[in-house]
């Protein structure tokens, strides 16, 4: 069990006074989630004690540098139970990852007329990369439709797997805006046992719940740390290691080589062979501390703890008039809870809460076709994490009513 | 701030007196703010002397971008087309009672002066800088 008040203490941020003296009540971690003291301490830690380049540098600093980074990848392996090191590649963040895999094995393995099928509740960053890839070699783009109970619809799943033979299925693990978790092990199943392949955006699920990619045996997992208490700039591709052997480089340059002579070069090893340039290496380093964070409360305790407070703020959220949840109320849904206020716009909600030091988000939370498919122009937007409590609940709504009082 | 949202806003948002047609019109000019959803479509008529005779605006979006609609109308009629195109951010700004804003909400103040001068010069596909 997760005793969020005892962990508020780690976290610097939120022992913040607000624009109204109380303390910040940041409810934005499907945006990004707040650091730990330990993951900022490593950040610091790195530059003053061991900051220098890693892989060639041959002196002491420098191999520390490359041991710790190492040991990060080590952890994630470990977090996301993949079978090797080799199959977690750094990136910049989740949506470089889904381009790298758009890029590098959309170009390579499919042609034109080949299907790729999306999910209607993506994110941009799971949409715009193939959007990109129809326009330069003309594959296709299918949609799984969404129910109005706020569900991926199943049956017309099945169907287009059937009808559209999709060479790769590609949805996300939690809707960042609708909180609906798909049943992505059965989906796997199915477009397997249809001959596509599977990649799960999971920059919305890894930080919330336990991720095991050989038990739902994706092809390729995107994630990025700034959602997990990790820093921003670094984000991870998971692939299984002989899709990512099959696959041609991404980005060129130091590196992922194995030689470079004057016209042609051989590419490095994997994951090298994905990691042009030097890394971020002070967000790889200070990751580790993130992962231990994580793996110390339990990641099924975290789901537990976000569980019980995103029920809670249903419950709680529902009394306030006029206020229409976009989302399952119940059942398998993760902690981003969006609404709308039928006499407010969520701009006007988001900067009233503000200044009430009540942090959310308003607007198409990078998710517009979503919303035109609900037809509403932006919804606002409480997302929950391991500090956030009944309290966190209950300014929420006490500032939701003023807006009402202001509005109604 | 909260005092964002002090009366006059509100008042104009949740009954404006400048939401309407005006047909026919001698100008009109629609624009948005793609990142926040706010829609405007700014009519106008201008009379032989260059003077603003009367005005009235269409849309949906937040508080501020519709009150600004409003409250703008409502100075700019009687004034000439010359005296609409000297006006500032500061100007709109007076209007709406505020000092300043954040650089999220500008966005939605000045959609109204933006559209309105736009519609005048018959431009378009710029930002609020560049046209105010």
């Amino acid at each position: 069990m997760i005793d969020s008040t005892k962990i508020l203490q780690d976290f610097p941020l939120l022992q913040q006074a607000g624009p109204d003296g109380k303390r910040i009540c940041y409810l934005d971690s499907g945006a990004t989630s707040q650091k730990p003291q330990s993951v900022i301490d490593a950040v610091t830690n790195y530059y003053e004690q061991f900051n220098a380049n890693v892989h060639r540098g041959i002196y002491p600093i420098s191999e520390r540098a490359t041991k710790e980074t190492e040991s990060t990848r080590n952890k994630i392996r470990d977090f996301i139970h993949a079978a090797a090191s080799s199959e977690i590649i750094f990136t910049r963040n989740a949506t470089e990852a889904i381009n790298l895999v758009a890029r590098s094995w959309g170009e390579a393995n499919l042609k034109a007329g080949d299907t790729v099928l999306l999910s209607e509740m993506e994110h941009h960053s799971n949409l715009v990369p193939w959007y990109m890839l129809a326009e330069k070699i003309g594959i296709k783009v299918e949609f799984i439709p969404v129910t109005d109970e706020f569900l991926l619809d199943m049956d017309a799943y099945h169907q287009l797997l059937k009808s559209r033979a999709p060479k790769l299925v590609s949805v996300t693990g939690m809707s960042n805006v609708l909180g609906t978790v798909p049943p992505i092990k059965e989906m796997v199943r199915e477009a397997h046992a249809a001959g596509a392949l599977f990649l799960m955006d999971g920059a919305q699920s890894v930080p919330h719940m336990s991720v095991d990619v050989q038990d739902l045996d994706v092809d390729f997992l995107a994630f990025s740390a700034h959602k997990m208490l990790g820093p921003t700039g670094l984000g991870f591709l998971y692939g299984k290691k002989a899709l990512l052997n099959a696959m041609p480089p991404f980005l060129g340059g130091g590196d992922m080589i194995g030689k470079v002579h004057l016209g042609s070069f051989t590419c490095a090893e994997l994951p090298n062979k994905f990691e042009a340039g030097t890394p971020s290496i002070a967000e790889e380093v200070s990751f580790g501390a993130a992962i231990d964070y994580l793996r110390l409360l339990g990641m099924d305790a975290v789901y537990e703890h976000e569980r019980q407070l995103t029920a809670y703020a249903i419950e709680k959220l529902r009394e306030i008039p006029g206020l229409k949840i976009f989302g399952p109320l119940e059942g398998a849904r993760g902690s981003a809870v969006s609404f709308t206020l039928d006499y407010v716009h969520p701009h006007d909600v988001a900067d009233i809460l503000g200044s009430r030091g009540v942090c959310v988000r308003a607007g198409h939370h990078c998710a517009m076709p979503l919303h035109e498919r609900f037809r509403v122009p932006a919804t606002t937007r409480a997302s929950l994490y391991i500090y956030n409590n009944e309290e966190d609940i209950t300014r929420l709504c006490e500032a939701l009513l003023y807006v009402y009082k202001l509005f109604g | 701030m909260d005092d964002m949202y002090r009366e006059l806003i509100i008042e104009h948002y949740k009954n404006p007196s400048y939401r309407g047609e005006l047909d026919p019109c001698d100008h009109s000019y629609e624009d948005e703010n793609p990142s926040c959803g706010d829609e405007l479509r700014i009519m106008l008529n201008v009379d032989e002397n260059n003077i603003i005779t009367d005005a009235r605006f269409e849309g949906h979006g937040c508080a501020i971008s519709q009150a600004s609609a409003d409250l703008l109308l409502e100075d700019v009629i009687g004034k000439s087309v010359d005296e609409v195109k000297n006006m500032t951010k500061e100007d709109v700004l007076d209007l709406l009672g505020l000092e300043t804003l954040g650089p999220a909400r500008i966005k939605c103040a000045m959609l109204s002066l933006k559209c309105l001068k736009a519609g005048l010069y018959g431009v378009e596909g710029h930002a609020w800088e560049d046209i105010i």
